[in-house]
């Protein structure tokens, strides 16, 4: 029974993506709601990305630099292990999964509440595609600003840890030194298609909660809940998928 | 002229519309009574397309609903404004941007065009000052005008209303039953209502279609639906005190 709701689910879902890649009715409308939905959900999370990464990268630092404490591991491990984690892991994967939090719900809740309003149906009468207009612009924006936010978050969280070595974990020059050492720039490459990845299912699953919600306001909450449980499962079924594909 | 011909809907197993037919004229108020939960709503959003519907046919001018492409359906939206029971008004946008959406999405009218467009509908709904604001900042009934300003910013061949007013104090109400009237008589235009406000009957009903249960339990005029004797019309018509002593007097 799970089962076939969840394939009946996943059928919606493509069906949905099917009516949201179509040609678009008015190119500046379109263009006008992709402006919009770049401040919305990429800029809005500008400063959330930053305070996160400083601090996970500070303190990802200190903890491998605690775990390291061996006379026989040199200080610069620490920084290797630090960009590591953030280059491969944290800003790719972790980010996404704290965006789509935040920006799976406000979408979900969006497009939900644009359903209970009739909102939606009153897209339709007109003749406009609703699901063209609400969602392809919101993948536009999120695909072309995750990548940005992604290598803003690498640089920040990177930065983090410099910040903490100032603090005395272990020298700067070890910290600036190990960032160098062993640097895969195949790795970043890795992440940004992890972060095209990780915004499509971001924003496709979210609109779809929000698309097909019936009832009123409280199953609006439900649905942006459901959308980010169900983006986070996603992030996290398909970064195991991609490392196994790209990495191994 | 609007046709439809034994039209049925169910969801699941439960039939909402069991084989409705009927006719809504041009320049027209045609008018959709019932009680609530008698499939009204149901009706009206399969008249427009936002239910496919199960048996029967649905047609537009000698175009059959059920037949027409993607595109043609959608030149077909083009020809319809809908005034939902709740708006529908687009939250984010201001009122001179709801009034000329669908004007931007589909006509190649430049902006000043637009705006005049815009003056013209908000104009002719009694709102000349809104322009810039947002719907929450509107009361009801204004945002209900607001709601036919768009409807009929497409210059609509077919204007659909669910309940236009719901909601609203009976003064209120009765100035956007007879703004509907006059609009559909100005602008020629098949005009289907959804209600089950007897002033509105009263006042603009031109044809009267009244649904039970979801079969069509009668028609006609609106002086024949306070001369008629069916029960089951006299039991809806009369079921307020104020109605059951204006009968007494008829």
């Amino acid at each position: 029974m799970y089962l076939l709701k969840w394939l009946n689910d996943l059928g919606r879902y493509f069906l949905l993506l099917g009516r949201t890649f179509r040609k678009p009715e008015s190119r500046s409308m379109y263009y006008k709601a992709l402006i919009s939905d770049l401040d919305l959900l990429g800029l809005n999370s500008l400063a959330l990305v930053t305070v996160i990464s400083v601090f996970v990268g500070a303190v990802v630092t200190i903890q491998t630099a605690f775990n390291l404490d061996d006379p026989l591991v040199p200080d610069y491990y620490v920084a290797i292990a630090t960009r590591e984690s953030i280059i491969l892991e944290f800003s790719p994967t972790i980010v996404s999964l704290i965006l789509a939090g935040k920006v799976g719900s406000n979408i979900a809740s969006t497009i939900g509440s644009m359903r209970v309003s009739e909102q939606i149906d009153a897209l339709e009468v007109m003749g406009v595609n609703p699901a063209a207009y609400l969602i392809a612009p919101k993948v536009f924006a999120l695909v072309f600003f995750n990548p940005i936010l992604i290598v803003i978050s690498m640089f920040l969280g990177v930065l983090g840890g410099y910040l903490a070595s100032m603090g005395g974990v272990m020298t700067v020059s070890d910290y600036v030194y190990g960032l160098t050492v062993d640097f895969v720039p195949y790795h970043v490459t890795y992440a940004l298609i992890k972060s095209f990845v990780f915004a499509f299912l971001i924003v496709t699953i979210s609109a779809y909660y929000g698309f097909f919600v019936k009832g009123g306001a409280i199953e609006v909450g439900i649905n942006s809940t459901k959308a980010v449980v169900s983006s986070s499962v996603a992030i996290i079924v398909s970064n195991y998928m991609l490392t196994n594909l790209l990495l191994v | 002229m609007i046709e439809v011909n034994f039209i049925h809907k169910a969801f699941g197993d439960q039939e909402v519309l069991k084989g409705i037919d009927a006719t809504f004229y041009q320049g027209k108020t045609n008018l959709i009574i019932g009680k609530s939960g008698s499939g009204k709503t149901v009706f009206l959003k399969s008249l427009v397309g936002l239910h496919e519907i199960d048996q029967g046919e649905i047609i537009y001018d000698d175009r059959a609903l059920g037949t027409l492409n993607n595109k043609e359906r959608k030149a077909l939206r083009t020809e319809m404004g809908m005034v939902f029971q709740g708006n529908a008004l687009f939250d984010s946008l201001t009122i001179e941007d709801n009034v000329t959406f669908a004007l931007s999405m589909f006509s190649d009218m430049s902006l000043s065009e637009r705006r005049d467009r815009a003056d013209f509908c908000l104009q002719r709904v009694n709102l000349p000052n809104v322009h810039k604001q947002f719907p929450s900042e509107l009361s009801g009934g204004m945002q209900k005008r607001v709601a036919i300003a768009r409807a009929i910013s497409m210059n609509p061949k077919y204007l659909f209303c669910d309940e236009p007013n719901s909601g609203l104090d009976p003064k209120t109400a009765i100035v956007i039953d007879r703004l509907l009237q006059e609009i559909t008589q100005e602008f020629d235009i098949t005009t289907v209502i959804n209600t089950h406000d007897m002033n509105s009957v009263i006042e603009i009903g031109d044809h009267i279609m009244f649904i039970k249960d979801g079969t069509k339990a009668w028609q006609g005029t609106g002086e024949e639906i306070l001369n008629t004797d069916n029960p089951e019309i006299v039991d809806f018509v009369y079921s307020s005190r104020l109605f059951q002593k204006i009968r007494e007097k008829l």
